[in-house]
């Protein structure tokens, strides 16, 4: 699903990343620790695509070298980004958005866009499956939502857009337990063999909810450390500074 | 990454010309012009009078020069004041003697005029040039005794009524550009809604600038009596031409008690290529006048087009309890100047308006909002809601709020909120990561941004308002 080897990137001439690798097989899920500033999410930011990143090394997405490919064909292509901090876009409708969202994709992967009938239908069902209130989705993009629902409704999209990819950028920071519920089960419950998991994460936390295949330790740029769920455990008792 | 293709900028759709023949008046701003017009108007005798008592007093006035966008001396002796299709010469009788040139223009316009095709809920004016084309469902309207004709048409049909509101609210020595229409006005729409009805559908006007060198100088005039609602939308687009074009247009709205007037504008005059060269001189005189208790004049306008944009739609709130609001979408891009906003003028009592400015800036542009709010002495308990915002693309253009504010009644409050932002990279990386590429996300984020207004619309324009506010940002970030 994602192959990246000795990946660099530089911004405002200071390097980042500093060839970093990590190997993504389709089904599996990848949790990614590091302390502040290790990058974890200038590597979010590079496989999406983000501009004003200096790259250099391997970045293939199915195969495929995403390097000339920009952030709405990655995202058309099934990588999907939840954001640390999701943006407010006052005056547009969430469901709209979601909608023009979807159907973006659709288009892409040669499907039928969806009517708005099919699409609330839809939308409905998702979001009693996550246990989000419905009126969240005639409210305006992230304006005025709570650090929890700004969180949910990536997830909510996430589910939408049934991406192959999925990053979640520090999706667990600053949740309480309910909302953490919520996002560990949208993911638990988006988990089959085609789609794949990247979770950046600063604590041990989301992962008692989410069982990864793999941990990896980020730090200064570099994966520093690989293991299994034993590393996250590890990591929380002793600290970054023990590994890096 | 993959650059933004800057080529691939969609043109202005509606900049072809039609090859048709004209009728012209001589060239030149003369007292022989005008009374061509008037002659070939068929008009009565006190309407020349009127119009050359306003070219008396044109004599000795001069172009305002207050106002922020500058612009090249205009010749006026160099222009043509009427330019009308050889075929309209005799008013066709019914849609089939229309010259099917123009039918088809308009169609390319997206305005059909056929019966079959028209658009359902909508009756339209249209006007080519100097003169009106054809006008639907007049008679569904007519069985309701409401009046809707071109003005040169009710010049001769309805003296009374024209007589008496004719320069009312824009008096012939107002400024030079008002002054200038008076004189040498040519067509335009004339809506007159009696008392106690409302108006079955949207009544709108299609202004189409054709021929070159030559000004458009429309004339407007909308009456609502009492107790009566009518909502009014008018369009206008040009061919692109390397040279700059005049329009120069009045409209007068008076609503009389409890009466209600909608006026909408979507203006996408041709604005110039990406260079600066050609476009419209939009310099334009709207006023309302609310001049019966309770009544209310509401202006939405959506300007994308024209090389300079120069509007003040006002409101005179002379009725007790009447209210004012002006809705305004001003888009700028490349060397586009747009100096709009309103004036709000409080007479009577419990008088309320409400004024939501909405300037978007991109390219080389630069757009101001001016508005004057000013309570009279005898206002009392009147109220005035302002809200500004600009927002700004790229660092090469520019905003300006510039508001006047009177108050001269202690009882009276007036509010102002203003804001500049830019248009925010995280927004458009957002768009982006959902799949929507960077056109499209402009236009969503902007879309947003002019929601408060774009919802004043009518229904059947809000869609297509939506989408030229997109097409005219095209390649501005990337």
């Amino acid at each position: 699903m994602l192959e990246v080897k000795n990946l660099k990137a530089t911004i405002n001439s200071k390097e980042i990343l500093k060839g970093l690798d990590i190997f993504i097989k389709p089904g599996e899920l990848h949790a990614i620790m590091g302390p502040n500033g290790s990058g974890k999410s200038t590597l979010a930011n590079v496989l999406s695509g983000k501009t004003g990143y200096e790259i250099s090394g391997l970045l293939k997405y199915k195969g495929e070298n995403l390097e000339e490919i920009p952030i709405d064909e990655r995202a058309q292509k099934g990588i999907f980004l939840a954001f640390q901090y999701p943006t407010e876009i006052p005056g547009v409708n969430t469901s709209n958005f979601l909608k023009t969202s979807l159907n973006k994709v659709r288009k892409a992967r040669g499907e039928k866009e969806l009517d708005t009938l099919s699409f609330l239908k839809k939308i409905k069902v998702i979001s009693k499956e996550l246990g989000i209130d419905e009126r969240m989705l005639s409210r305006q993009l992230n304006v005025g939502f709570s650090g929890g629902e700004k969180k949910k409704n990536e997830i909510l999209q996430m589910k939408i857009l049934e991406p192959n990819l999925i990053i979640l950028d520090e999706t667990d920071s600053g949740l309480d337990i309910d909302a953490l519920k919520t996002v560990a089960n949208g993911v638990n419950s988006s988990r089959d063999k085609k789609k794949s998991f990247l979770i950046i994460t600063h604590y041990q936390r989301l992962l008692n909810y989410i069982k990864p295949d793999f941990v990896h330790v980020l730090a200064n740029g570099k994966i520093v450390k690989s293991g299994s769920m034993e590393l996250a455990e590890q990591l929380e008792k002793t600290g970054y500074r023990e590994i890096s | 990454m993959k650059n933004q293709n800057i080529d691939s900028i969609q043109e202005y759709k509606y900049g072809f010309s039609t090859d048709i023949e004209n009728i012209k008046a001589p060239k030149g701003l003369t007292k022989k012009t005008i009374e061509f017009i008037s002659e070939i108007k068929k008009e009565p005798k006190w309407m020349l009078e009127w119009r050359l008592k306003a070219f008396d007093r044109l004599k000795v006035s001069k172009e305002p020069n207050w106002q922020k966008p500058k612009f090249p001396k205009i010749d006026y002796q160099d222009l043509y004041y009427y330019s009308a299709p050889k075929s309209m010469k005799e008013k066709p009788k019914s849609l089939d003697d229309v010259d099917p040139k123009l039918i088809e223009t308009y169609k390319k316009l997206g305005i059909p005029l056929n019966e079959q095709k028209r658009l359902s809920g909508v009756a339209v004016d249209a006007v080519f040039d100097s003169v009106s084309v054809a006008t639907t469902f007049k008679d569904e309207l007519t069985k309701k005794g409401i009046i809707f004709c071109p003005i040169s048409e009710a010049i001769q049909k309805h003296p009374d009524l024209v007589k008496k509101y004719l320069g009312s609210v824009i008096p012939i020595n107002d400024h030079y550009f008002a002054t200038l229409n008076s004189a040498v006005f040519t067509d335009g729409s004339f809506v007159y809604i009696p008392p106690n009805t409302r108006c079955p559908m949207e009544l709108s006007t299609y202004f189409r600038i054709n021929a070159s060198e030559t000004g458009q100088f429309e004339r407007t005039l909308i009456i609502a009596d009492k107790g009566s609602y009518v909502s009014y939308l008018e369009g206008c687009t040009a061919p692109m031409r390397d040279e700059n074009q005049l329009h120069a247009a009045n409209v007068e709205l008076i609503a009389l008690d409890d009466a209600e007037i909608k006026y909408s504008t979507v203006q996408n005059w041709y604005p110039g290529d990406k260079e600066g060269k050609g476009g419209i001189y939009n310099f334009v005189t709207k006023r309302g006048a609310c001049r019966g208790k309770n009544s209310k004049i509401s202006w939405t306008q959506v300007e994308t087009g024209s090389a300079i944009t120069w509007k003040y739609p006002s409101c005179i709130l002379q009725g007790d309890n009447s209210v004012g609001e002006f809705y305004s979408i001003a888009i700028t891009n490349n060397y586009q100047k747009a100096d709009t906003g309103t004036k709000m003028i409080h007479l009577g009592k419990n008088t309320k308006s409400k004024i939501i400015s909405k300037g978007i800036s991109a390219g080389k542009a630069d757009n101001t909002y001016r508005g004057l709010v000013d309570i009279g002495r005898k206002a009392s308990n009147s109220r005035n809601y302002t809200q500004c915002d600009s927002l700004l693309m790229g660092n090469k253009c520019g905003a300006h709020t510039v508001p006047y504010i009177k108050n001269k009644n202690s009882s009276s409050t007036i509010e102002h909120e203003a804001t500049t932002s830019k248009i925010n990279e995280d927004q458009l990386f957002y768009c982006n990561q959902r799949g929507l590429d960077q056109e499209e996300a402009v236009s969503l984020i902007v879309n947003g941004f002019c929601k408060d207004v774009l919802q004043q619309l009518p229904m059947e324009f809000a869609v297509e308002a939506q989408k030229l506010v997109g097409i005219s940002l095209e390649g501005s970030v990337g």
